[in-house]
């Protein structure tokens, strides 16, 4: 019997980044005060009128074209029907026979090999608004704040065949889409949320087993975990004998397991209509020409042209183009240091990664501007100082104490090169160490090392090595 | 439409309908189907399908944000809330 092969689609609710509401003037702010951004609309009150925000529309044409899908020049919005607490109207607007985009591709690099994972569509819609279950006593608490926020909604084919593959296809998008500047990527606050399709058959089997849906992970991985318990359940389903049921299932992190999801909608019946309230929606040539002229470099472009500009490997590339704001920083800060690119690569994703992690701040807080980075590094590159010095500079950087050659001086950090010097720093070590020197004299050669090291911790760092090294063996 | 396919309809609109009235609901849904039934046989070969009756496009607005909040005046008329949220009977998370 062949082994089992999961099949994996994803259906991505991207939050986009739009000021006012999908079809009213109410604000998308996070974190307000419960139902203070919550207007007539919003809330389903009898005569309202929905009126299309055209930045979410252009944004929806901003996804499709950078992952080269048709724009429907003609798309229609439609009512989803179903009975909520936290869907005053009863139903949502989103999109269903005829979505504004579709079709397209998005490209991914899993295991150093480049795969084209298949999008079937992206559409628009109003999110609901939230519910707290606790604190009220026995009822429910609505919250109506994000209802009728602008979604896109981006399904993939069902084109992945690992829970691995799955997170890597996840975090391409959502590197797109922040590099599009259309949605902030913030999983915690529920901007970029998941499910996941997932479906086992054997290997070599073209038919598709039954598939469950997986509702709502949100972290890159919680959906690794979640696809992969219930790559797990299902196969053991299967194993014994059992059918998979059609079903849409809750992940537990706390437990690590996926639960059938109850109450909400037994009968899968939305009764799709076209909403009466809204005209179909028409987009024309011009309009999507100049959407397509207003994209940026998009991230795969960008790590490829890292890969040959500045002869990075992939993974320091991948790494560096993970945001566009890193990106920019990274070339900012190669331009300072004179072409050094991959020591200044080296800089970012190690010492002030790590800065940047301790502060819990992202590239755009960073307290050492990337001009500051590349100097740092022309100064190790033409010998000023050491790279161990460096790392004492980047710390002075980082805490504000001036420019890089401001911090050199005052700290008096310059790398000592002469070896009139360094000379004078070794005969003061000889003299404090007569019979080690002997003993090395005598062929202990295990003790050159702390000779050095005694060199250096005399220069305070600052003695070149390689000076202090040769001079040393001169003397033998 | 039997009095099955009634029931699931008015479940799906929360509607209750009691037994009683099962057989009004039955004969006047059905009459509502037969005619669609009747418009859908009439030859729309070669017309592309209308998804308004008034044949003009979406008119858009700018991305402005020009509502306020009026939470309190909203909710002066709800029957229920508490710490700025409406409160509903307890729901199945």
């Amino acid at each position: 019997m062949n082994k089992w092969e999961p099949v994996i689609g994803l259906e991505v609710h991207v939050q986009l980044l739009t000021r006012s509401k999908l079809f009213s003037g109410a604000s998308t702010q996070y974190g307000a005060a419960p139902n203070t951004q919550a207007c007539a609309v919003d809330l389903g009150f009898p005569g309202v009128l929905p009126v299309l925000n055209q930045a979410a529309v252009r944004m929806a044409v901003k996804l499709g074209v950078a992952i080269g899908a048709e724009i429907n020049k003609r798309s229609i919005f439609a009512r989803k029907n179903y009975f909520y607490p936290d869907l005053p109207k009863g139903y949502q607007i989103s999109q269903y026979e005829h979505p504004i985009v579709k079709g397209g591709f998005l490209e991914i690099m899993f295991e150093g090999e480049s795969k084209r994972i298949g999008i079937t569509r992206a559409h628009l819609e109003e999110d609901a608004g939230k519910s707290v279950h606790e604190d009220f006593h026995g009822s429910s608490g609505i919250d109506l704040n994000r209802a009728g926020t602008p979604l896109l909604e981006i399904v993939s084919e069902p084109d992945l065949r690992s829970a691995k593959e799955a997170v890597a296809y996840l975090k391409a998008l959502h590197t797109l889409v922040r590099y599009l500047a259309i949605c902030d990527g913030n999983m915690q606050e529920g901007s970029f949320r998941c499910d996941a399709n997932v479906s086992i058959r054997r290997e070599g089997d073209k038919k598709l087993g039954t598939r469950t849906e997986i509702k709502n992970v949100n972290s890159f991985r919680f959906v690794e975990k979640a696809i992969d318990y219930e790559i797990k359940r299902q196969s053991e389903v299967l194993e014994s004998g059992g059918v998979v049921v059609q079903e849409t299932r809750l992940y537990d992190s706390d437990q690590n397991e996926t639960r059938p999801m109850r109450g909400k909608e037994e009968a899968h019946d939305y009764r799709y209509f076209p909403d009466p309230d809204l005209l179909p929606l028409e987009l024309d040539e011009v309009f999507i020409q100049s959407v397509k002229t207003s994209l940026p470099e998009l991230p795969g472009d960008r790590r490829k042209r890292f890969m040959s500009d500045y002869q990075l490997k992939f993974y320091d590339a991948e790494f560096l183009t993970e945001s566009r704001e890193l990106a920019d920083f990274y070339e900012k800060a190669v331009l300072t240091a004179k072409g050094e690119a991959k020591l200044t690569a080296n800089w970012i994703m190690g010492d002030l990664s790590a800065a940047l992690n301790k502060s819990n701040v992202d590239i755009t807080k960073s307290l050492v501007s990337p001009e500051a980075l590349g100097d740092l590094v022309a100064r190790i590159v033409d010998g000023t100082i050491s790279g161990k010095i460096a790392k004492t500079v980047f710390e002075a950087l980082w805490s504000g104490e001036g420019s890089v050659d401001e911090i050199i001086q005052k700290r008096n950090l310059k790398q000592v090169t002469e070896p009139s010097a360094i000379e004078a720093i070794l005969d003061k070590v000889i003299q404090d160490n007569p019979k080690l020197w002997q003993s090395l004299k005598g062929g202990e050669e295990k003790l050159f090392g702390f000779f050095v090291g005694q060199v250096m911790k005399a220069s305070r760092g600052r003695a070149d090595p390689e000076q202090v090294n040769k001079l040393l063996k001169k003397r033998l | 439409m039997d009095d099955a396919e009634v029931k699931k309809i008015s479940d799906l609109a929360r509607l209750a309908v009691s037994e009683n009235d099962l057989p009004l609901y039955r004969t006047q849904l059905s009459n509502i189907v037969h005619f669609v039934e009747k418009i859908a046989s009439a030859e729309t070969g070669g017309i592309s399908p209308m998804a308004h009756p008034v044949s003009s496009a979406l008119r858009m607005r700018e991305d402005c944000i020009t509502e306020g909040d009026e939470r309190e005046r909203f909710q002066s008329i709800a029957p229920s809330v508490e710490a700025g949220f409406y409160l509903v009977p307890q729901v199945i998370p």
